[in-house]
Order: structure tokens, then C-alpha cells, then sequence
């Protein structure tokens, strides 16, 4: 099968029932989108397909042929990151950061949603997202701060 | 995750003739299933992806009704300009549902088939009537915190997890469905999911290889002021432990018409038609209110742990028919 990930090709032979997560982790070498409860509760392998937000865990990556993946490894130009990534930076929005990837990618779709209006709102747009360290006060001020209503 | 067999038919015909072949399923958002695919609480041999074969657009017919594509997204629905204005517990039952993720892969054929569920449904280490016809339920006297206390049986609890169906069932919609054959039909959704009885593995009274095609939802006055209320155990990305969709006609004060459907309680979602009918004509008070919600739990059949959801969905309706009444 063919994916099309961050902007490249990639060509791999896979069972049907991998799921994008791990056609990305095991098989792409990309292992910056993470695994936690691989059941869609948690919000860890959340990637961007077409531009929309979806846990990659519960998506089959031969139905993800023919569509725009984007991970965590395609949001920095270069060395410039992503004003989200800077902004987790800058905020300490985490503290393991085993869920950063995911949650940064959620934050990125969520603010070209438009759900960046309040924080409740940012709280209730990124329920999809679990942070087991808590870091919640502080992912809200980078998305808050990214948003640009700082 | 046993292995199983991927077809991309071009054409619903060819998805139609491999749907009633055994251990096939069609695949759509795939949420639920991948899912419980996870947990082998499903084993499908062969999955049929359906995406692209059937209509997933959102429109209002001639005579104003509402048409939703088996394959609109979640969120497409939920964020729609005319079903937030005419149709608003059907929006607010959707953002009230999963996650954002979740919402983008959805569909809303696929979230009226997510499985009616429990714990122990979900756990393969149980024995479970809906997994294996006949192997006991140990949610009756187990667990049963969050599980039905209307419309169940002998066979199983289990709840129907989803909220845009809820409010549905306030709309009086009907779903348009395709067969194998080619012929279609449409089907009132009251009459659409079947209670468990003594077999609870049979949710729906699809025939095998039937496809939704599209859910119509009638205009009305009453959808027109439709509230959804939600009562979950945390503030988001949960299921409902009582949810309540009222549809209300208010004129000159009184109550013209109303339908009030509830989900979390039941095995699909249930219509409170003895509430309804003690409202009906009725002055829009709340004292009416309250004498009417007091009726919800007529025919509750509850265990030690969820008793409490008779008294909890008097409040969710009270609550309903205040916001829809405001």
C-alpha cells in the first residue's frame, strides 16, 4: 500500500488489519505519534488526515491511502517549529510528554477550527486528549497563547 | 485483533452483494468496530469499506425535512447552519458525543449501529448473552451502575451508547435502507431497533447485507425548539448515564406538542409517550412539568446499583422542558 504522509511517499507491504498507528510506528519509522490506550479513548496517535484531526489508532491504514497524513514529524519547517510546538515549549505544557505529540496535533486542528474562542472552550475541544501527568492549566495557556489571544 | 479480509468495492451493488456472505461487515468511520475488533468482542473475516458508495451529504428535501447521508460525518452534522437552527437537540446530542477525533471519523449511520453496550459485553474474560447467545449475564447481578432499567430482560441490560438516535426519536425520523437486492425502504425509526428479549444479539431489525442509506427527519415546530440534555459521570468524552431530548410546541402558553425521548436508560432510545400524553394540552408550567417527569420511571425495572436513574431522568426531563420551554 501507499501512503502519503507529511508530504512523502511511503511504499509498504501490510496486513489489512494495521492500523495507521502502526503502519507509522513499526513500519514508516515515525515514531513521534504515540501509542497509550490504542482504543480511541486517549487521544496519544491523534494525526491529521486531509487536515481534520482523527485517532490513528482505530484508523486502518489501507483506508488512509490516498489521503494527506500529516504526524508531529511534518509541522516544523526545518529547524523552525510550529508556533504550537513553541508554544508547548515555552508554556512547560507537559510533563512526560508521552501525550505531547497528540495533544499538539489536536491543538493545531483545534485552533483552525475555531474553538479557541475561551479556555472552556479549549477544555472542552481537547477532552479527546488525555494527559496522565496533568499538565492541563499549562496546555491550555500554550493553545490560549498559540491562538494568539495570549 | 484477529486478521480479516479488506474489499474497496467501486460500486454499492458489488458492497451489497459481499455484505450477507458470512463473518462480512461493512466498515464505514470504523470507530466502533476497530474497536471492539481490538478486544476480539468482534471478529470480522471480511470488512467491506463503504466510504464513497453512499450519500454523505446533508439537505432539506421539498417539504422541508431534513436529509442526512448515512455517511455525513459526526461533525458535519453537528456544526450545520440549518440543523442548529431548526433542528437544534440533534446538533447539541452530537457535540455532546465523543471526542472532536471521534466526531471527524463518524458517520451517522454508523453511530445509529454503534453496539448496545456494558462492561462485560466489552470484556471477551466474561460470558455475555450478546457475545455468546445463551452464556449467562453477569451484568444483572453484577456491575450494573450504568446499564438499562427500561426495556431490558432476563438476557441483558445493555444500554444504546449514542445520542444523536436519542434525538431522533424526539424528531420522529425514519431511516431510507437498501438491500441486497436493490430494493429500498424506509423504515420509522421507533420501529428500527429491536428490545433483546431473549436475543439480545440482534439489535436492529436490519435484514442480513442491508445498508442505511439516509436518515429523514420531518420539520417541525416542536423539533424546531428541541433541547438535548446529557448527565455524565465527567464533564466531556462520556456516555450519557441519562440523557433527555424534548421537543416542544408551546402556543398562547400551552403545550400544543411534545415528544420526549431518553437515552442511557434502555436498549435503544426510549420514547416517554406517558409523559408526553400527561403534557399534551397541558398549561406550560412547572408544575405540569414536574407532575408530568414524575411518570418517567412507569415500568423501571432496576438493580441494586441503578435505581437511581428513575428519579435522575425525572430531572433530565424537568430540565429538558425547562431549556426548550425557556
Amino acid at each position: 500500500m501507499v501512503l502519503q504522509v507529511n508530504g512523502q511517499r511511503v511504499s509498504l507491504s501490510l496486513e489489512p488489519r494495521t492500523s495507521l498507528l502502526d503502519a507509522l510506528r513499526e513500519y514508516a519509522g515515525l515514531t513521534g505519534t504515540k501509542k497509550g490506550c490504542d482504543r480511541g479513548s486517549c487521544g496519544a496517535c491523534t494525526v491529521h488526515i486531509d487536515g481534520r484531526r482523527v485517532v490513528s489508532c482505530l484508523t486502518l491504514a489501507a483506508r488512509a491511502q490516498g489521503k494527506a497524513v500529516t504526524t508531529i514529524e511534518g509541522l516544523a519547517s526545518g529547524d523552525d517549529l510550529h508556533p504550537m510546538q513553541a508554544a508547548f515549549l515555552h508554556h512547560d505544557a507537559y510533563q512526560c510528554g508521552y501525550c505531547t505529540p497528540g495533544q499538539i496535533m489536536s491543538a493545531v486542528a483545534l485552533v483552525q477550527e475555531g474553538h479557541a474562542g475561551s479556555d472552556a472552550e479549549i477544555r472542552e475541544n481537547m477532552s479527546g486528549n488525555i494527559c496522565r501527568c496533568g499538565a492541563y492549566a499549562n496546555i491550555v495557556g500554550a493553545i490560549r497563547d498559540a491562538a494568539g489571544r495570549a | 485483533m484477529e486478521g480479516f479480509t479488506l474489499a474497496q468495492p467501486r460500486s454499492l451493488d458489488d458492497a451489497l452483494a459481499a455484505g450477507p456472505q458470512a463473518g462480512a461487515k461493512y466498515i464505514a468511520g470504523g470507530t466502533d468496530l476497530m474497536q471492539l475488533a481490538k478486544d476480539n468482542v468482534e471478529t470480522p473475516h471480511h470488512l467491506i469499506d463503504i466510504e464513497g458508495l453512499l450519500p454523505d451529504t446533508i439537505s432539506t428535501a421539498t417539504d422541508g425535512s431534513l436529509q442526512l447521508g448515512a455517511l455525513a460525518r459526526m461533525v458535519e452534522v453537528a456544526t450545520h447552519a440549518d440543523v442548529r437552527s431548526s433542528w437544534p437537540a440533534l446538533s447539541e446530542a452530537l457535540l455532546l458525543s465523543a471526542s472532536p477525533q471521534i466526531r471527524n471519523m463518524g458517520t451517522v449511520g454508523g453511530n445509529l449501529l454503534q453496539r448496545t453496550r456494558c462492561g462485560y459485553f466489552r470484556d471477551v474474560g466474561f460470558s455475555c448473552n450478546k457475545r455468546s447467545p445463551g452464556s449467562g449475564c453477569p451484568a444483572i447481578p453484577g456491575e450494573s451502575r450504568g446499564l438499562g432499567v427500561l426495556g431490558v430482560s432476563d438476557h441483558c441490560i445493555a444500554t444504546h451508547p449514542s445520542d444523536m438516535p436519542v434525538a431522533l426519536m424526539a424528531m420522529d425520523a425514519s431511516l431510507q435502507l437498501v438491500s441486497p437486492g436493490g430494493g429500498t425502504r424506509l423504515v420509522p425509526f421507533a420501529e428500527f431497533y429491536r428490545l433483546p428479549g431473549s436475543t439480545p444479539e440482534i439489535e436492529t431489525n436490519l435484514l442480513p447485507g442491508e445498508l442505511i442509506v439516509a436518515v429523514v427527519v420531518p420539520r417541525s415546530a416542536s423539533a424546531r425548539r428541541s433541547r438535548y440534555v446529557k448527565v455524565r459521570d465527567r464533564a466531556s468524552f462520556e456516555f450519557a448515564v441519562v440523557s433527555a431530548a424534548v421537543a416542544l410546541e408551546v402556543t398562547d402558553g400551552t403545550v400544543r406538542n411534545v415528544r420526549i425521548a431518553m437515552g442511557g436508560v434502555a436498549p435503544r432510545p426510549w420514547r416517554l409517550s406517558q409523559v408526553e400524553a400527561a403534557l399534551q394540552g397541558r398549561p406550560a408550567t412547572p408544575e405540569s412539568f414536574q407532575e408530568a417527569a414524575s411518570l418517567a420511571g412507569e415500568g423501571a425495572v432496576t438493580t441494586k446499583d441503578n435505581a437511581f436513574k428513575v428519579k435522575l431522568m425525572e430531572r433530565a426531563i424537568l430540565r429538558g422542558l425547562q431549556l426548550a420551554s425557556a
